[in-house]
């Protein structure tokens, strides 16, 4: 029986309405560590903190080129060429001598800014796109339909190599905008779907037959319901950014004076870092973007368990 | 069992038709707000390369005059909407006698066949596991070691590739580094030159299927929980069909449905992360031809390879669409 679960929910949200220990007993058990979420954050945090912190204990400048000794190894390892690494350079140094860790704190925040702003703009536009198609009975919602289909089929990879590729080199923002404009048709398309069903809930029809304007709710009724929900489509337009932003700077479409992770990367490849035992030159920037998306993807699936409660470990599982 | 109604292949067409349209026009507009023009890049090019350049001047106003870039643009426009409808793009800017369309057309099937064979074998495996996953009689300890092997999941393809081609091509040594087939097979029905194909294209596909295959199981588990727990599921079991059976007939096949539209929305970003690969592996697809057309800014060629890609991502949704009424008429409904 699937309601089970759902009527619980419910009966914990009313919470107070119900007497005695059997509501205490409840709302006890419906109170999980969310354990995805937690992990998630931490990661995506401990990115964030090689960033702060890295500024306040290592020297950013050494990103630049020629501030270290080109292609030594980090601590620990011994090049092909017999150079073993150095405390001047913990993490090593790349092609053409930028500081390993230095690249890292300077590119890992420049890349999760650039995913944000790039993820908070293609869901602010879904959110009010997706709210005005979904909450409209009118020619709104199969106009806004149509034009997010025909958006959704285009890969924004593919319309951005053209794009970037005639505009030459480009800034952080400017990739964030352009990787924007070509990432809202999924936030769309997946708020329109839940904002559809929401509509037809009981506190919806409630509301609108008490006289509530379309207005109050939209955002006052079903937005706070939907917070959850919008927050993990949120997450997954980030880590669709950085998707983008990755696949463009490997082609060399990305900004080319500022580091990120996926340029480090891309110059990795370029300067066959594979093939000349370099691995530290690749394989540092890709842990942190590994941690990145297990992170992102942790809180995409907490998200997921706190708005449908039926994918919860507690949920006995029918 | 009915086909899909008319006013559903219509519509389905008709944004296949926009889809086209629209990318066709972006292509075409986007390049042309930029600044400066592609025939003059290319000449300064060429002189930066061979020093002085004698009759530069001519060349320029030749090579505009052949590409038609002196008409009007309602004209160069709507030329370049004929050239997308009869796939001629003119000639690659860099290897000036060559059509576009000829090395797109070298390149396009290594792409299609190894991306849909990478497609097939994730698609299947995800599946597979992921009803296991969610499958009440799944043994404990496969149930445990399932998430385990879906670390890589969410990884964009690229990293992947990065990662395999270290391990099993510089390091170990099994697999080569680049290319689709092995110099000395001869290309043609024989069994060496296909067991080559196979041998170069399984890091390229691995690297999909690698980052692929959880999101598919993720999804399908999830689908398989809400079956299990549908009235006809119970009905089964109260009949008491066997186990497998009952998973096989009522869970898997209707917790299928949302999989197949899944993968539908997927093609766009699978064709995107193809093509990543492709360059990161040398594979000669469309991957490498992009990467190639991009650091020599062979504009036509750039433009040709993407509008190409398009059309095939949004072709093959347009045939999934029209194939998903058949194996679930309930869509009749919309």
């Amino acid at each position: 029986m699937t309601d089970i679960p759902d009527s619980a929910e419910a009966i914990r949200r009313r919470g107070e309405g119900l007497s005695g220990p059997s509501s205490a007993r409840i709302r006890k058990k419906r109170r999980p560590l969310n354990v995805p979420l937690t992990s998630g954050v931490a990661l995506v945090g401990s990115v964030l903190l090689l960033g702060i912190l890295g500024q306040v204990f290592w020297d950013p400048g050494l990103a630049f080129p020629a501030e270290a000794r080109p292609n030594m190894p980090p601590v620990g390892a011994t090049s092909l060429r017999g150079h073993e690494g150095t405390w001047a350079n913990p993490l090593g140094s790349e092609g053409s001598g930028r500081d390993m860790l230095a690249l890292l704190i300077v590119g890992a925040p420049n890349t999760l800014l650039m995913a944000v702003v790039a993820g908070a703009i293609s869901t602010l536009i879904g959110i009010v796109l997706g709210f005005i198609a979904g909450f409209s009975r009118t020619y709104a919602d199969p106009v806004i339909r149509l034009i997010s289909d025909v958006a959704f089929t285009i890969p924004p990879l593919l319309i951005l190599i053209v794009v970037q590729s005639s505009l030459g080199s480009v800034g952080l923002y400017t990739m964030a905008v352009l990787i924007a404009l070509f990432e809202w048709p999924r936030p769309t398309r997946q708020i329109r779907a839940q904002v559809l069903s929401m509509r037809e809930s009981g506190y919806v029809k409630t509301a609108e037959m008490s006289g509530a304007s379309a207005w109050h709710i939209m955002f006052r009724e079903m937005l706070p319901n939907l917070l959850p929900f919008l927050a993990a489509s949120f997450i997954l337009a980030v880590s669709g950014a950085v998707l983008a932003a990755i696949g463009l700077e490997v082609l060399g479409l990305g900004p080319t004076r500022i580091p990120t992770l996926g340029t480090t990367i891309s110059a990795a490849i370029d300067g066959a870092a594979i093939f000349r035992g370099m691995w530290w030159w690749w394989a540092f920037p890709t842990l942190v973007l590994v941690i990145l998306f297990s992170g992102l993807l942790l809180i995409n699936i907490g998200l997921d368990t706190i708005s449908n409660p039926r994918l919860r470990k507690g949920a006995k599982n029918p | 069992m009915r086909g899909p109604s008319l006013h559903y292949v219509v519509r389905r067409f008709g944004i296949f038709l926009l889809t086209v349209w629209v990318s066709a026009t972006i292509i075409y507009i986007v390049p042309r707000l930029a600044p400066g023009d592609p025939v003059q890049a290319t000449v300064a090019r060429l002189m930066a390369d061979s020093g002085s350049f004698p009759g530069a001047e001519q060349m320029i106003a030749d090579w505009r005059e052949r590409f038609g870039l002196n008409d009007p643009w309602h004209i160069q426009y709507l030329r370049f909407l004929k050239s997308a409808v009869t796939l001629d793009f003119g000639y690659s800017l860099v290897s000036f006698p060559t059509p576009v369309i000829a090395i797109i057309a070298r390149a396009l099937p290594w792409t299609i066949g190894m991306l849909s064979m990478a497609i097939a074998i994730s698609f299947s495996l995800g599946t597979l596991i992921g009803s296991l996953m969610g499958w009440e009689h799944t043994p404990r300890p496969l149930k445990t070691l399932f998430p385990v092997s879906m670390i890589f999941t969410a990884l964009p393809p690229v990293l992947a590739a990065v990662f395999l081609l270290f391990l099993f091509s510089s390091v170990l040594d099994w697999f080569p580094t680049m290319g689709a087939y092995a110099r000395d097979a001869e290309p043609g029905f024989n069994l060496s030159f296909i067991l080559s194909v196979i041998h170069h294209g399984a890091l390229p596909a691995g690297s999909i299927i690698l980052v692929s295959f959880g999101s598919w199981a993720l999804g399908m588990r999830s689908m398989l929980i809400t079956v299990a727990g549908e009235d006809y599921t119970t009905l089964g079991k109260a009949v008491g069909f066997p186990p497998f059976y009952l998973l096989y007939r009522f869970m898997v096949r209707n917790a299928l449905l949302p999989q197949f539209t899944a993968l539908a929305l997927a093609i766009g970003s699978l064709i995107s992360g193809a093509v990543l690969v492709e360059a990161i592996f040398n594979y000669p697809g469309m991957g490498t031809v992009l990467l190639g057309a991009i650091r020599d800014q062979d504009f036509t060629l750039i433009q040709g390879a993407t509008l190409i890609l398009i059309v095939t991502a949004a072709f093959t949704v347009f045939v999934m669409d029209l194939v998903y009424p058949l194996i679930d008429p309930r869509i009749q409904v919309e």
